[in-house]
């Protein structure tokens, strides 16, 4: 799960890791209100939404006065936001960050992630603060500095002071930067993060280390172990078929393709995707039921990669093991029932109690088309797809 | 022969007691495997299945001699579980249970490096020697007796596999899902490593997916170390970058973890690739059989 910015750096307070001060607002009211309240101008108007790239985006606007602040809060708030990392249908803007702006010195990169062929928890930072650090990891590798941290250590100084001497800070700061990663991997560690990112950490005119941006990702599987960050989810933030599909229990993504697909596990799912593509379509959606998946599952299932109206077709690919074929069969039948199925299906499944399924779908009286294997499936699924209509 | 396990592999089961804990074990039990244990704390002195149930690992692996431990218990009380059966020194550990906390896994594995237990897992559907044993949850009746070795991050796509394997005449000497976490105790080159040292298996078959560098690293030991063939299936070329596919594995970042990168590295190390999951019988064929 990502966090806003503001909440990030809600977290960082509580940590002690010096950010800006700053008001969110939602309005442009609240926003005059947040830059009168902040110690002078400028003040800097920050878009809240989950993508990075927003400076570039127009989503990131210094304010000089009063006058600039409403304007820059009414251009920004209920606008689509197109980022890098958005997508062409951009984000739509409902918070934003007012803040007060820095003598900025020194722009740094700092971050945390779990390294997962190491198992430590990896501290990268660099001098090239502000820059998106896979270019500047692409580009300049020697100016990364990697300092693996063991779990079952923790960190300690001599880490902090490696990643200090690294980014070249004079001896004056070391002792604050040693409190200030110590603190930010406590937060990572205390609250089950996936990643934690400063970028920039700025160094200001008068030597003090401040987070000026805040990224934090939060592990899902920690997630039950914080319950208050858990109702800090947007769900706004979150496209709504697959907010649907996370509320049912099935695990969902939609993608711009023709071909719906459903599968059970993950494995299979992503496979079954790249054949739909081999077959010479596009998958509309990754869809893994999971293995304990149950006939209303596969009906709300169903419903979802249905309502996505660029499906022209769909595959359904099953490996019965925990999961029964002939439940797979009665939820698809429920499903064909209850909802119009306007496009055609193509079922292959395999696996336990395969004949009791198949022959449940022969008995329906619906028009599906079954597949005895994958490349048969294949070619069922190219014939739609060169049929260039709906059925 | 196989590897990791075989006719007398003598399993415990953590979280016996538990809905799938008790179905999956009813399940190993009707394939033939030995299991001689259960753990649930705070339940010791039960049965399932007439199989006693214990309060530690410890006191079940003193009493029962257990080697093996296959854990069903839930995800933010696993780690607790897997350090509890390597503290017991249990020889091989299979974790089933999806959903540990990263951090929890970073823990788990930098422990375990010091003592002599194997971790198989987490989120894995285990593994199995077919005929000997079976230690997860997979379904046994796919499988057949033989010599290919199988071992993949994934579940139900190592299913698929393993049943065009069986169709095509093609029997397994062991068969092992690895998991689809980021941080998982057994990797590729253990397995193959495994294999390769196995006197009856005489070819493998190995199944990645996008995220990570397990697959490349994989592929730098066959090139350097194996002598037995290897036919390779990577998923996911159609896994857009930056999403989580499922698996808390499965994530395309930077330029290395895509599936194009992965099928190139495995080519150079010499693995045969197969890129159309419903031809790798027939291409396992041409090369095994």
């Amino acid at each position: 799960m990502k966090l806003h910015e503001y909440q990030a750096k809600e977290l960082f307070r509580r940590y002690s890791v010096p950010v800006p001060e700053g008001i969110t607002a939602s309005n442009p009211g609240e926003a005059l209100d947040a830059a009168r309240r902040l110690s002078a101008y400028p003040v800097v108007v920050k878009a809240q939404i989950h993508a990075g790239g927003r400076g570039k985006g127009g989503g990131v606007r210094v304010a000089r006065n009063d006058q600039e602040v409403t304007e820059a809060a009414t251009v920004i708030l209920g606008s689509r936001l197109v980022t890098a990392q958005t997508g062409p249908q951009g984000r739509q803007v409902h918070r934003l960050l007012v803040e007060q702006v820095l003598d900025l010195a020194r722009e740094l990169y700092l971050s945390i992630i779990p390294d997962r062929s190491s198992a430590a928890l990896l501290v990268m930072a660099s001098q090239d603060g502000g820059m998106d650090i896979e270019t500047v990891a692409a580009n300049t590798p020697e100016r990364i500095i990697r300092v693996k941290v063991d779990p079952l250590l923790s960190i300690q100084p001599f880490h902090c002071r490696r990643v200090a001497f690294g980014l070249g800070l004079p001896p004056i700061l070391h002792r604050h930067f040693t409190n200030l990663l110590t603190n930010l991997f406590r937060l990572f560690v205390e609250n089950d993060c996936g990643l934690v990112e400063v970028n920039p950490l700025v160094v200001t005119g008068d030597e003090q280390l401040i987070a000026l941006d805040a990224k934090i990702d939060l592990d899902d599987n920690g997630l039950p172990r914080h319950p208050e960050l858990a109702s800090w989810r947007d769900e706004a933030e979150e496209d709504p078929l697959e907010l649907a599909a996370a509320r049912a229990g099935l695990n969902y993504i939609n993608l711009d393709g023709n071909i719906g697909n459903m599968v059970n596990g993950a494995g299979l799912a992503m496979a079954t995707m790249d054949l739909i593509k081999q077959a010479g379509g596009e998958p509309a959606n990754f869809l893994d039921v999971g293995g304990g998946a149950n006939a209303a599952m596969i009906e709300e299932g169903f419903r979802i990669i249905l309502s996505d109206p660029k499906v022209r077709g769909i595959l359904i690919n099953i490996f019965g093991g925990i999961l029964r074929c002939d439940v797979l069969a009665e939820g698809i039948i429920q499903a064909a029932r209850s909802s119009r199925i306007n496009v055609p299906v193509v079922i292959r499944m395999e696996g336990t109690n395969v004949d009791k399924g198949r022959r449940l779908l022969a008995d329906s009286g619906l028009e599906l088309t079954t597949a005895v294997d994958l490349a048969d499936a294949a070619g069922k699924i190219a014939a739609i797809i060169n049929s260039g209509s709906r059925a | 022969m196989s590897i990791f396990i075989d006719h007398r592999t003598r399993l415990m089961v953590q979280g016996i007691t538990g809905r799938e804990g008790r179905f999956h074990t009813r399940q190993c039990l009707d394939y033939g495997t030995r299991v001689v244990a259960g753990v649930t704390p705070g339940k010791g002195g039960q049965k399932v299945d007439d199989i006693p149930v214990f309060d530690s690992v410890r006191q079940a692996s003193e009493v029962t001699g257990a080697d093996c431990s296959l854990v069903f218990v839930p995800p933010l009380f696993a780690a607790d579980a897997i350090l509890e059966a390597a503290e017991a020194e249990i020889p091989l550990i299979v974790a089933i249970t999806e959903g540990i906390p990263i951090l929890d896994m970073l823990k788990v594995k930098k422990y375990l490096a010091g003592t002599p237990s194997r971790l198989i897992g987490p989120n894995c559907p285990g593994l199995i020697s077919p005929d000997s044993s079976k230690v997860g949850i997979m379904p046994g009746a796919i499988h057949t007796r033989g010599t290919i070795g199988v071992v993949s991050r994934s579940g139900t796509l190592t299913y698929e596999v393993v049943h065009q394997l069986t169709h095509e005449g093609l029997g397994q000497s062991t068969c092992v899902g690895i998991g689809g976490d980021p941080v998982v105790g057994t990797g590729f080159i253990d397995c193959l490593a495994a294999f390769e040292a196995d006197p009856l298996t005489t070819g493998v078959v190995m199944v990645g997916e996008i995220g990570g560098s397990s697959e490349e690293e994989a592929a730098d030991f066959v090139a350097a170390k194996m002598s037995k063939p290897v036919v390779g299936f990577i998923a996911g070329l159609t896994a857009p970058p930056g999403r989580r596919m499922g698996h808390a594995g499965a994530i395309v970042s930077g330029a290395g973890s895509s599936a194009a990168a992965k099928i190139a590295a495995l080519e150079k190390g010499g693995i045969r690739v197969c890129r159309d999951l419903a031809s790798l019988g027939r291409i396992c064929k041409g090369i095994f059989g």
